[in-house]
């Protein structure tokens, strides 16, 4: 056994609102650099929809991720072999017009045209070539877009859809879509880090954040083909790779990254789980069917005294094994079974888990209009009442299987296709509902909420622990932070007084020149 | 021998390996974040493909061609003596040059008429670009007018090439040999001159270490078990430069 701690994300679907605010915050501080213009660490994607760059999640383009091997893994589209055949020229990478091509407008001509009988425009130009363009696609194209030809039917999730849900889908009358916020997943098991031929993207041991050695980067461009997630970009004005930090500076200074600390909707957690290193190859290479749940499994429970025993023999700090017992990824994750990672059947291993939307699923038109009832077909459930959420029926959780947004398309994106695992939140987020409805409000009866309760696995006291951390947590239950220690690695690594009065981090070589 | 004929092919040869060595040294200790080939994959992609394949893996073949005549010229010779393995000899690292000629003028072409890729060109890569260019078409024009060029290549310019690395130049072989063979040998040598302020110093950096590197990288900033133990002696973990 070899206990590692990982920091390890929360992101409630639920609660999202698909504002931006995380990308914005992230673009001000890492990405607003010329190269790099059209790379967003963190994006938010509306689904059903093709994301960012397009279509990321068919891998049948992008051939990123691990398949199975036997009985092990090999990487999809890189690798040993792979990669290095394919070194002048990598067929499956992306290129900038699968992200889009950045521009700016020309505003000093809305100021400076001379005068005359047209109104001065602000041309839109190109970021890459100074020059004109017309605008083909930009930042979010897709925000808000679903049931459009375009995005939302070309969603790679939908080919486990049968024709006619798909279309109960993108009727108009019926039309749903969540957000899908993405940053770096961190994984344990890293597509990128292992197509390196460079060996410059490395895990770093101590908290598990996945970096790009800047210095080592020789921009053989692999780790963008074996990133599933496409997480890792290439910086065409550097020729070298870069992808999210995870606000490596930050987290070392005990504050939660831009993009969760800026977030609106507060669906953001961070904190450490400790899982056992040795088992990554053999979870990484499990079956179809117990993938999801192996991977789930791997994170091991940092109260029990023979892990924090072997925690620490390992030379895992107090301090992180204290947060790892206040981590709430490790309560969404394990104590409530409510988050499920992100297309787990990629094999990298993800470390951000997300816990699935049930508003998309369980949300539907209050009073029917006879006339519109004959549309809808047999996949929406309808009802009578004006209740938004469905819990009058005797028949608790009833609405689940004809759900307005087939369960079948959140398996897709969150259990490798397992609807069982997925059903399951959604009970236990409607469970929680139930409860809270009937303590706050009280039309809904003590033995109609416990019932709910037994039927999701829980208890009323856990229920109530996940309205708090959903809805009153405070910033430091969101953000468990373990300090990082640095006192002891810097006087293990530098006399920190040779840094007196020079740059600090980083090198302030100019990156424009090369050759002569 | 005339003295531009010493200079060009006695002391021009090692003044061009000395820039190498000293270039290239100071290149990566200085600047060595700048040691890679910017790639313009990412902004072109589908010509990109026609050029930079047929250019690598030519030119890989091609400069691996020479470098066993270069080494093993009595291997070549015997390999030669047949007529049969001759012409194959022959026609083989001919196509490999035409390989590289048609993938070289490709990227040229690309990269001239490309509005995106002019932004992440210098002129370096161009002159690069074009001296390549020159090289192998005179490399061309060599196998074709003056056979069999694998034949003497390892009976005569091996021996030269042999007698400057021994310090001891011996050059007649190469005055009395014709003008396009002549440039195409001082071509090589300041390809070589102006290597280590080219984009091919990427060259130097291939990354074959790949292969026996396990796939998964993890790095650590201390030893986690050492730095928590208070038996660890001070001289073990005190500040590097304290």
């Amino acid at each position: 056994m070899d206990i590692r701690s990982q920091i390890s994300m929360i992101f409630h679907l639920d609660k999202c609102i698909g504002c931006h605010t995380c990308s914005i915050a992230c673009k001000n501080i890492w990405t607003d650099r010329k190269g790099v213009e059209y790379q967003w660490w963190n994006n938010v994607e509306t689904k059903p929809g093709t994301g960012y760059p397009s279509k990321w999640e068919d891998q049948d383009i992008y051939k990123g991720g691990w398949e199975k091997s036997g009985s092990s893994i090999k990487l999809k589209g890189a690798g040993k072999v792979k990669g290095l055949g394919n070194i002048f020229h990598n067929p499956h990478m992306p290129v900038i017009d699968d992200y889009y091509e950045p521009f700016t407008y020309k505003y000093l001509d809305l100021i400076e045209s001379p005068a005359g009988d047209d109104q001065p425009t602000a041309r839109p130009v190109s970021l890459i070539t100074g020059k004109p363009i017309d605008i083909k696609s930009g930042p979010n194209w897709d925000d808000d877009l679903s049931g459009t030809p375009d995005y939302a039917r070309k969603d790679p999730n939908l080919v486990n859809l049968s024709p006619a849900e798909q279309e109960a889908m993108f009727q108009l009358e019926k039309m749903a879509f969540f957000y899908l916020p993405r940053i770096c997943n961190h994984c344990l098991n890293p597509g990128c880090v292992a197509s390196c031929p460079s060996g410059a993207l490395y895990k770093r041991g101590e908290d598990g954040i996945v970096l790009v050695n800047q210095d080592v980067c020789r921009g053989w461009r692999m780790c963008v083909t074996a990133c599933p997630y496409k997480k890792t970009y290439y910086n065409w004005h550097t020729g070298k790779s870069e992808k999210c930090i995870l606000c490596f500076p930050r987290i070392e200074a005990g504050l939660a990254p831009a993009c969760m600390h800026s977030c609106v909707g507060r669906i953001r957690y961070l904190g450490v789980v400790l899982y056992d290193a040795d088992r990554i190859e053999e979870v990484a290479s499990s079956d179809d069917k117990d993938l999801v749940q192996n991977h789930l499994d791997l994170i091991l429970d940092p109260h029990d005294p023979a892990i924090i025993k072997a925690a620490k023999e390992n030379g895992i700090p107090d301090s992180t094994i204290r947060s790892a017992q206040a981590s709430p990824t490790y309560k969404f994750v394990k104590d409530w079974g409510l988050a499920l990672p992100l297309h787990a059947e990629f094999r990298t291993l993800p470390m951000l888990f997300y816990v699935p939307p049930l508003l998309p699923v369980m949300a539907s038109l209050g009073k029917s209009d006879p006339a519109q009832l004959d549309k809808m077909g047999p996949v929406v459930k309808q009802w009578n009442d004006d209740w938004l959420y469905d819990t009058s029926t005797d028949d608790i959780f009833g609405t689940l299987d004809n759900a307005r947004f087939p369960i079948e398309y959140m398996a897709s994106l969150f259990s490798a296709g397992d609807t069982e695992m997925v059903k399951a939140r959604i009970q236990k987020l409607m469970a929680v509902r139930i409860h809270r409805r009937h303590v706050t409000v009280g039309d809904i009866s003590a033995e109609k909420s416990a019932e709910a309760l037994k039927q999701a696995g829980l208890t009323a006291k856990m229920a109530d622990d996940i309205y708090y951390l959903t809805s009153l947590a405070k910033f430091d239950d969101r953000f468990v932070i373990p300090a990082s220690h640095r006192e002891q690695a810097i006087e293990m690594m530098e006399f920190t007084g040779d840094k007196k009065g020079s740059a600090g981090f980083g090198f302030k070589e100019g990156t424009a020149q090369r050759g002569l | 021998m005339g003295s531009l004929d010493y200079f060009l092919f006695v002391a021009f040869p090692y003044i061009a390996i000395a820039v190498f060595l000293v270039g290239t040294i100071y290149r990566y200790n200085q600047k060595g974040y700048k040691v890679t080939s910017l790639s313009a994959q990412f902004l072109e992609n589908r010509r990109g493909f026609w050029g930079t394949v047929p250019f690598h893996w030519g030119i890989l073949m091609v400069a691996l061609g020479h470098l066993v005549a270069f080494l093993f010229p009595k291997l070549v010779l015997s390999w030669n003596s047949d007529p049969a393995r001759l012409i194959m000899h022959e026609g083989l690292g001919f196509t490999f040059a035409v390989a590289v000629f048609v993938g070289l003028a490709a990227l040229i072409i690309r990269r001239l008429t490309n509005e995106r890729l002019q932004q992440v060109t210098t002129r370096m890569d161009l002159f690069i670009e074009f001296f390549l260019l020159l090289q192998v078409v005179l490399g061309c024009w060599i196998a074709l007018g003056y056979r069999w060029g694998s034949s003497w290549f390892a009976a005569d310019l091996s021996p030269y090439l042999w007698s400057l690395v021994k310090l001891n130049p011996q050059t007649d072989a190469v005055i009395a040999m014709p003008l396009v063979i002549k440039s195409h040998i001082v071509c090589a040598f300041s390809i070589l001159f102006v290597f280590p302020f080219t984009r091919l110093v990427h060259l130097l950096v291939a990354p074959l270490h790949y292969i026996m590197r396990p796939y998964q990288v993890v790095i650590w900033y201390w030893d986690r078990k050492k730095i928590r133990d208070a038996g660890t002696p001070w001289s073990e973990a005190r500040p590097r430069n304290n």
